[in-house]
Formats: C-alpha cells, structure tokens, sequence
C-alpha cells in the first residue's frame, strides 16, 4: 500500500469513529474544540499568600522574586567548603564528572570549551534561584536566603566577577552585577539561518562521491563496556 | 576495512556479552532450501515438546503481566561514563527491539535531576499562581474531573545523539538515539486550567515547577502553552510511571523533553522568561563562533534506521526488513527515504501505520540482501519541506561542540558477515 492510501485510509477510519470534522493527517486538530469547556468549571480552590511564599521561590533576571537578605564572600566560602567542595572541588574545579563552577573564561571557542558558570552563564539570578531550589544536591531547599547569598558571591568570586573576600551580595546590588558571557546568547534563529534545509527536491540518485568510513565507534570502544569515555554534559 | 585488529575483535567481543547479543556474530544462516529441495525434519515438530504436553501457567501467576522471559534482554541502558550519579542521568530505550510506534511504558528512556520523585497522588497538588486573576490549587481529583483528551506526541530529549557530533562514538542506536519516546497520553488541555485562573493579558511566559529535589524549572510561551500543551496523568491507558513524572507531567508537544517538566506541582504566569539553570546553562546551542542559540525548542526532523544496527545484525542473506522510527518537531513525517550506498542513492520508504502530528512514524524497506557491504542511511522530510541534514552539513552550521540538537542522518555499516557498526563517512 502507498503511503498516501496509507494516510487516506487512516483519515477514513478517524472519520468512522468520529470526533474527527475536517480532513488532515494530524490526529491533534481532533478535539480541541471538544475538550473545550463552555464556562469555567469551578474546580481547583485558592491558593492562599503562605502556600505561594512557600512554593514561589524563583528568581529572575531583573530581580524579581529576590528575598531580602545578604551574605559575604567569606561566609560563602566556609558555607562551599562544608556543603559543596565534596562535589565542586575547593575552587569550583569540580571533582570527577561533577559540574565545574569556576574558570574556563575565553575556551568557548576553544576545541574543548569549559562551560562554567564564569565562563558560560548568561545570569546571576540563575545561580541563585538553582542554588535555591535544588542545591545541596541531595538535600534541596535546606540552606536559608543569606546562606544562598554568600555562596553566590563566593562562585562570584571564584570566577573574578567580584573581588575581596568581604564583598557582600545582597537583594539591593544583586541585579548591579553583570556576567561576562551575557552578550553572547541569542534566540533561536534556525529557520533564516538554517533555512538551506529546507528543500523541495532532496537528490535521490548520485547524490555524492563513493563515501570512505572515516570513524567508528567501535575503535573509540567507549560503548557501555568500555573502560572510559571522553567528557560530556 | 576489512583488516581489524584483534584489540578490536576482543573490544566488540566485549560489547555484545553485555548487551546479550551473544551469537550476533555468528556465521550467517544457510540458505534455506527451496522448495522442491530435501529438507530435514525438526525435532521441533516431529517430537512434542513439554509445552504442548503439560499444563502452563494458571490465571493470575503476573497479577501485573511481564514480557516472556524470552524478552530479558529488551530493557533500558544506561552509559555509566556520561553522567556523575545516576539520580541525575539518563538511560536509553532499546529501540533496536520495538517495532510500531508506541514505546512500551516500562522501556521509556529516562532522565532525572534529582532522582524519581514518589508522590501518593492523594499528597500532590498543582498551584497556578503569578499574572492570573486567581491564584488557584488544584487535586488530582480537581484535575481528573475535567475535559481530557487522548494524544500521541514523541518526546525527544535536546541531547539525543549528542554524543556523537565529533563522529561515531556509541556502538548501537539505543545509545545514539535511544533518549526518545512516542506514547500515548491522557490529560488535559494546559488552556483548561489556565481559564480557570484567568490569565492576565501581560501574562506572555508561563515557568512549569516539578516537585522532585531538583525542582526541575523551565520557561514556555504563552503561544504555545496555549496551542497543544497538555497536562497527563496517564500514558498508553494506565497512570504514568513513577520515572516519568507519576502522577502528573506537562506534555508540550514536539518540542525538547526537557521542557516536559514531570511530577508537575506549580505554573507561575509572567511577562518574561525567567532564564532558568535549565534554559541557559544547559539546553542552549553553543557555536563555533563563541555564541549560544537559546530557547532552540523545537526538535526538528530527524529518523533512524533501527534494524539493521549494531545490537541487531543481519543474520540472513536474501529476504530482509530494514526498519526505522522517523519524527518531526515541526508536524508530521511526510516520508522517508533510505540508501544502502551512503547517501548515492536514495529509496523512498514505505511508511506503515498512524501517521500522527508530532509522532514518530514506523518505515520500512523490503530486501534482498546478497551479502555485499552496505552503508545505510535514512532520512526524514517533515509536512514543512524540512529535509533531515547530513551531519556534516549540520556541523558546517553548528560546529561540534553545542550538545544538543543533533538530527544528523546516521550511517550504519553493514558488512559482509552481517555485523553492523557505527561509523562517519565522508
């Protein structure tokens, strides 16, 4: 069977079972308008100010969500050791295939880059709002405001964005504070500039030159058997 | 290539003990004789065999049914070297052994960050709060007593083959394309309980929230929350699996798995994107020019020949079905094509089965094969004209080193022996 009587049929048989009023491969257009409800459904209930201040501690760019609180690069330091070193090393450096923290500053062009977050992240707020939700691994939302303060400043630091060990960070100077790898993101733009990829008549006899097998995957022999691998995310 | 080292005999050895494909490189299968020929009888027929003598199993012996015992080899795998912990990693469903287009619930790929959360659904609640009229908490009760509907979408995660930009480098395709899915979800329209709040016209951004200790973030477009989005508590007729967000996860339809937030408890409205660890960090397009895409949400058109592969060699000369998965972010497969010679030549292949908006479709080709070598190739075209690029045509664009987002087409080399492996071509 072709594939077009192949489509037809299956749009012949949606029909057969209703629900389906317009013609079209695509079984999602079905029942929009059906699940649709006339008016509101009165379900759900409030949600009061306390359950929101307990859930809604996410933090933006420009500030918003920021708690009131402080915490200095000292503090942040003590804070990292005791809490975090076991996984990020001393410096951020990172122990084993835990996530690398400091360093890697000017490698995004590199062969190897070292996306860190000095190096890499577009945003303070996300260091914080992580930091936050999610850190120590393990043990999430266990660290106060302040505490999340001074281990914000202490990666800060670690990675030269501030300076001085009594550099204090705080909901006032938070959004002053600019990373150095903020200019370089850019929204997807994949349909202009990979718009080559679109083709109405892909070749389909001589396409290319005899192909040669340049790589194997068995030579890397990295599949899970292997004995190491390179380092990915 | 046809001199291999016996390091590498011994390495491949290895690799099919573990994967239980012992056997794989056997010899090929005679011939069979033809009809008309002397064939020998099997013991398999002329003799009766304990399972047509003695009575099975009774009713009930699985109150919750298993595969065969037969079928112990098909499961998920993990690659121990990619990931620090496995309570924030990832694991590879076995596609070289499923056919059809739903993935069976329990060989799902999975993807944690902070481990599977286990939630009694009567304990989970999911609050709508931020630019609405009124913030609101919503049961599973609550939800299960609204409009729902039944979808097929695949979920693909960003990093799928993103192991292998700087060539071949996992030997079989649940490695280097098993981080996807394709089933069928029952839930609500995201619209339902966002009309139920009521939206404030500067809402242009929602942030979904899981309840895991990750508490995994992520930033969606109203425009698209607003289109397919859709809130499941199950998948292919029963509740979802713990490992993929029991008991409720957002669905956002052909668009990155990681955007997919599982064990959902909270979606705040705001006017902009709250540039998450999730959504910066990682998950953005580093190039080679230095510079990163972000918000690269779409997953486009892409296929894999799944038989033959490296875990699932020819084992015959003449007859064949080579078979494959093909998807697009972007709509519907419009059609596949297929080369035996490394991208020469092409075939269309033929498609079987629902051919459904935002899922994978199953495509095959019929074949005899005479033993020679092959370098087969697949490539998809989605219902926007979209083309499945070559890798390296991707890479002209990308560079190698941004991870995520690799749809290249995917070149398996079939020897003579019938043993299939991983390569790049040029």
């Amino acid at each position: 069977m072709s594939k077009s009587a192949n489509a037809l049929t299956l749009v012949l048989a949606m029909l057969l079972l209703g629900g389906m009023n317009a013609p079209g491969s695509a079984q999602q257009m079905a029942n929009r308008d059906t699940a649709k409800p006339a008016a509101k459904l009165g379900l759900g209930r409030a949600a009061t100010a306390e359950e929101i201040a307990a859930w809604d501690t996410d933090v933006r760019p420009d500030g918003r969500g920021l708690p009131v609180g402080k915490g200095t690069v000292k503090q942040g330091d003590d804070l990292f050791q005791e809490k975090c070193a076991s996984c990020h090393g001393e410096f951020g450096q990172g122990v084993g295939r835990w996530p690398v923290l400091a360093g890697g500053a000017g490698t995004l062009k590199a062969d190897r880059p070292d996306k860190t977050v000095g190096s890499f992240w577009p945003d303070l707020s996300t260091v914080f709002d992580y930091i936050k939700r999610a850190m120590p691994y393990g043990n999430a939302q266990s660290l106060t405001n302040d505490e999340v303060y001074a281990l914000t400043a202490y990666i800060l630091s670690m990675n030269d964005i501030v300076k001085g060990e009594t550099f204090e960070l705080n909901e006032k100077n938070f959004t002053s504070i600019k990373m150095p790898n903020a200019a370089a993101f850019f929204e997807d733009d994949r349909e202009t500039s990979e718009k080559q990829f679109w083709n109405k008549n892909p070749c389909m006899k001589d396409c290319r030159p005899a192909p040669k097998v340049t790589g194997r995957a068995m030579s890397i022999d990295v599949t899970p058997d292997g004995k190491s691998g390179p380092k990915v995310e | 290539m046809t001199d291999r080292t016996s390091a590498e005999t011994l390495n491949r050895r290895r690799f099919l003990g573990a994967a239980g494909l012992a056997g794989a490189g056997a010899a090929l299968s005679a011939i069979p004789a033809l009809a008309g020929e002397t064939a020998k009888s099997e013991a398999l027929i002329t003799e009766v065999q304990d399972w047509q003598r003695y009575l099975g199993d009774g009713v009930d012996k699985h109150p919750y049914g298993v595969p065969s015992k037969f079928e112990k080899n098909v499961i998920r795998r993990d690659v121990p070297w990619l990931t620090a912990s496995a309570e924030s990693s990832v694991n590879f469903t076995p596609l070289h052994d499923l056919d059809g287009i739903i993935t069976p619930s329990g060989l799902c790929f999975e993807r944690h960050h902070g481990g599977v959360a286990e939630i009694n659904p009567a304990d989970h609640r999911l609050m709508i709060n931020g630019l609405v009229d009124k913030p609101l908490v919503f049961t599973m009760d609550d939800i299960k007593r609204m409009p729902r509907v039944n979808k097929v979408y695949f979920l693909e995660c960003a990093a799928n083959s993103g192991m292998e930009w700087r060539g071949s480098q996992l030997n079989g395709c649940q490695f280097t394309h098993g981080m996807i899915h394709n089933v069928m979800y029952t839930g609500v329209p995201l619209k339902v309980l966002l009309d139920e709040a009521g939206l404030k016209p500067n809402a242009k951004w929602l942030m979904l929230e899981g309840a895991d200790s990750a508490g995994m973030n992520r930033s969606l477009p109203i425009e698209k929350a607003l289109n397919d989005v859709m809130i499941a508590f199950a998948m292919n007729g029963e509740a979802l699996r713990p490992e993929q967000g029991y008991p409720l996860r957002a669905v956002i339809p052909g668009w990155e798995g990681n955007l997919w937030v599982k064990w959902l408890r909270r979606i705040e409205a705001g006017d902009q994107p709250w540039q998450t660890r999730e959504e910066t960090s990682k998950y953005t397009d580093l190039l080679a020019d230095g510079n990163s895409r972000k918000h690269t949400f779409v997953m486009d058109a892409k296929s894999v020949v799944t038989n033959p592969s490296p875990q699932a060699p020819l084992k015959h000369k003449g007859r064949n079905v080579l078979s494959g998965l093909a998807w697009s972010g972007r709509g519907t497969v419009k059609r596949v094509d297929v080369s035996m010679d490394g991208g020469r030549n092409w075939q269309t292949a033929r498609i079987d089965g629902p051919v459904f908006d935002k899922s994978v479709v199953r495509f095959y080709v019929d074949f005899d094969w005479t033993g020679q070598e092959l370098m087969i190739q697949s490539r998809a075209i989605d219902s926007t004209g979209y083309v499945q690029p070559s890798k390296d045509d991707l890479r002209k664009v990308r560079g190698v080193n941004s991870i995520y987002h690799n749809n290249g087409i995917q070149t398996w080399l079939v020897r003579s022996s019938g043993e299939t492996e991983n390569v790049e071509i040029g």
